[in-house]
């Protein structure tokens, strides 16, 4: 790709199977091969079961990848053996998790949890500087240092995602994935927390992987969109492109889906079905360039008709 | 407001809780009615008294919760008077529940045959036979495909999109007057739930039901509903027909609501969030509850609790900003273009094309 920017991370024909070799054999992340920039927001969408949170997990290394090759920051993510390179690892790139309430330990102060990662890492003087950085935390992502001795039940659903954000934070992480931050919060509180995600974005230069099913919402928040089915990425592309042109017909079919808060509009919704039976037949495909910057999953054979779906959307001239 | 074609009238409606911490005023002064045929969207955030005022409805409420006040007529008995051996009459024949979790709300232990043709069995008295018979027929209304292969199975054998379809199918089998939807597809993928919204409002066309659909998913809200009440800190505080709520909104409250979601062509920049968070209804403002959250709140609004003020015949807004002596004020940019667009919509009063999108 004729980029100029940094790639963060690159990831290359990752596969994540379950169960291997046994009947139940689950492929949950099948050839996935995307990049992320540093300093973008990546959005990952698809339906449940798509292998989204999986592609997350293995990216963080939670699992040991069946094969392919995650590269962070130049290095290979698989090839970190000893607890120490995870540890530096794994300073540098932190989650948020999808439930506020399952996420925090229950019987920890606030100030405990946030602090956490500054106590595995070494990261405070002593107490007092501890204390200072859990208040400064607090304070960046709109709670106050009185909080911070408060346990995790005093607080509602916006405001403990609040906090699992200022423990992400905590150890200075240049990557966050956040697997569906927003989706257990009401309407009004998913767009206090989404903007203080791009907030602090801007001001901390951090780079996002946005897990998320929600397509209005990602396509706000992302830079470039990634559509997930059965394990495997069909589409990439900027967001807005992904989102107003779809080409693949997967992505078309989940954008229809989507309800639109406006009566008229829903009255005269049209939604389009998808026909899986294509992606089960046996073609070899890869991703192909369609458009600048846009991926297609496709085999050779149907580059021609993504490529004048293109033009006709006004993606490339023909 | 005496309409003969209301189901259920709530009037007047106050419900507390005791908790250790005190009395939590979780509904307070709710009246709504429902129609026959319609389905009323009742939208609001957690905590907004949404769930408190239907399982009021279905006699469900909680050990610790105290109805204070206010009546619900259902053909002209109050149910709130019923004991529960009356309510198990009532519950599952002519009003029927379908809740937001369909992992949960089915017996794991029962063959899910079984399960639809429990309240034929109940409350229509037929035998074992009949009554699987006609889950039979429910389970290929519902779109399960494979019916008759499928209908010894257990729930766990089934994905969440079919067992919410199981869920519905249980609740319409005795063809139930009213239907309550407490966000029966909040746990769905979107795929999915525009299925499910459609086989809802298929199966209402065919048996007349009328649906109370609860939810704080506007999108589903605008493809669903007739009319929407929309509910702040245990009170409704605007509602109207589904264009006057979405087109022509009144409260600033709906204002935030509507403001707060990105739309198909919100730029980047910053979404609109309501600051702050609801009130403690333990002890809840005086006034207007949402003025401590709203850019347009007025003196009079922590004052004084703000009467329901007129739009139309359908609509209606309890908020100071209708009193004639309130100052003029211009609402969220995106309100105005949504007002615009009542305006445009208006002038032809072009008939509503009831056509299903289905296809």
């Amino acid at each position: 790709m004729p980029d100029a920017r940094k790639k963060i991370l690159e990831v290359h024909h990752l596969k994540q199977y379950f169960n291997v070799g046994k009947r139940d054999e689950v492929r949950a992340v099948d050839d996935v091969s995307f990049d992320i920039y540093e300093g973008e927001t990546f959005g990952l969408v698809g339906e449940s079961g798509s292998g989204k949170t999986t592609a997350g997990r293995a990216i963080i290394h939670l699992y040991e990848p069946t094969s392919g090759e995650i590269i962070f920051n130049g290095q290979d993510v698989s090839k970190l053996h000893t607890k120490k390179q995870m540890h530096a690892f794994r300073r540098q790139i932190q989650m948020i998790f999808q439930d506020p309430y399952a996420s925090l330990n229950p019987r920890m102060k606030v100030k405990d949890i946030v602090a956490e990662g500054i106590d595995i890492h070494g990261l405070a003087k002593d107490d007092a500087d501890r204390t200072k950085q859990v208040e400064d935390l607090l304070e960046t992502v709109g709670l106050n240092k009185d909080h911070s001795s408060r346990y995790p039940h005093e607080f509602s659903g916006g405001q403990r995602q609040r906090i699992g954000i200022a423990r992400a934070l905590a150890v200075e992480p240049k990557f966050i994935i956040a697997d569906e931050p927003i989706s257990a919060l009401d309407v009004s509180i998913q767009a206090q927390v989404v903007n203080l995600l791009k907030e602090l974005q801007v001001k901390q230069n951090l780079t996002y992987l946005f897990i998320a099913h929600d397509l209005s919402m990602v396509k706000y928040i992302s830079d470039r969109i990634g559509v997930m089915h059965y394990g495997k990425i069909l589409e990439i592309g900027p967001a807005d492109e992904v989102y107003n042109h779809p080409l693949h017909a997967y992505t078309k079919s989940l954008i229809s889906a989507v309800p639109v808060p406006d009566p008229e509009f829903e009255r005269n919704r049209i939604q389009v079905p998808y026909d899986e039976s294509r992606e089960k037949d046996d073609k070899k495909r890869r991703m192909v360039e369609i458009a600048p910057g846009h991926f297609i999953r496709a085999s050779e054979d149907e580059v021609a008709m993504y490529t004048q779906r293109a033009v006709d959307a006004g993606l490339i001239n023909g | 407001m005496k309409n003969p074609e209301n189901i259920i009238e709530v009037r007047d409606l106050e419900i507390n809780f005791h908790t250790y911490a005190g009395e939590v005023k979780a509904i307070r002064d709710v009246s709504f009615d429902l129609r026959k045929g319609e389905t009323l969207a009742i939208v609001g955030e957690s905590g907004s008294g949404k769930s408190v005022t239907t399982r009021s409805l279905m006699g469900l409420l909680a050990p610790n919760a105290e109805i204070k006040k206010g009546s619900i007529m259902f053909h002209g008995e109050d149910i709130i008077k019923k004991s529960e051996k009356d309510m198990q009459h009532i519950r599952g024949k002519d009003i029927a529940m379908i809740f937001q979790d369909p992992m949960t709300s089915l017996d794991p232990t029962m063959r899910i045959g079984m399960q639809i043709a429990e309240p034929l069995m109940k409350h229509k008295g037929l035998k074992k036979k009949e009554a699987i018979a006609q889950a039979l027929e429910m389970l290929k209304l519902v779109g399960i495909t494979d019916p008759e292969g499928r209908i010894n199975d257990y729930p766990y054998q089934f994905s969440g999109g079919m067992r919410q379809r199981i869920v519905i199918a249980i609740a319409l089998v005795c063809y139930p007057e009213v239907l309550i939807a407490d966000e029966p597809t909040t746990a769905l993928d979107v795929t999915i739930q525009a299925q499910i919204l459609d086989l809802m409002k298929d199966l209402q066309n065919r048996i007349d039901t009328s649906i109370i659909f609860i939810t704080h998913d506007l999108g589903v809200v605008a493809g669903m509903a007739d009319r929407v009440a929309v509910m702040y800190a245990g009170k409704i505080v605007e509602y109207g027909t589904v264009d006057e709520i979405f087109f022509n909104p009144q409260h600033p409250y709906t204002w935030g609501l509507l403001n707060s979601m990105p739309t198909l062509d919100t730029a980047s920049g910053s979404l609109r969030a309501i600051p702050g968070t609801p009130p403690d209804l333990l002890d809840p403002p005086v006034g207007d509850a949402f003025a401590a959250r709203s850019d347009y709140a007025m003196k009079i609004d922590t004052e004084k609790e703000p009467p329901f003020f007129k739009v139309s015949d359908t609509h209606y807004a309890a908020t100071w900003l209708l009193h004639p002596d309130a100052p003029k004020v211009t609402p969220p940019a995106e309100i105005v273009r949504r007002q615009k667009k009542f305006a445009a919509m208006q002038k032809p009063k072009a008939p509503i094309s009831n056509s299903d999108s289905k296809e």
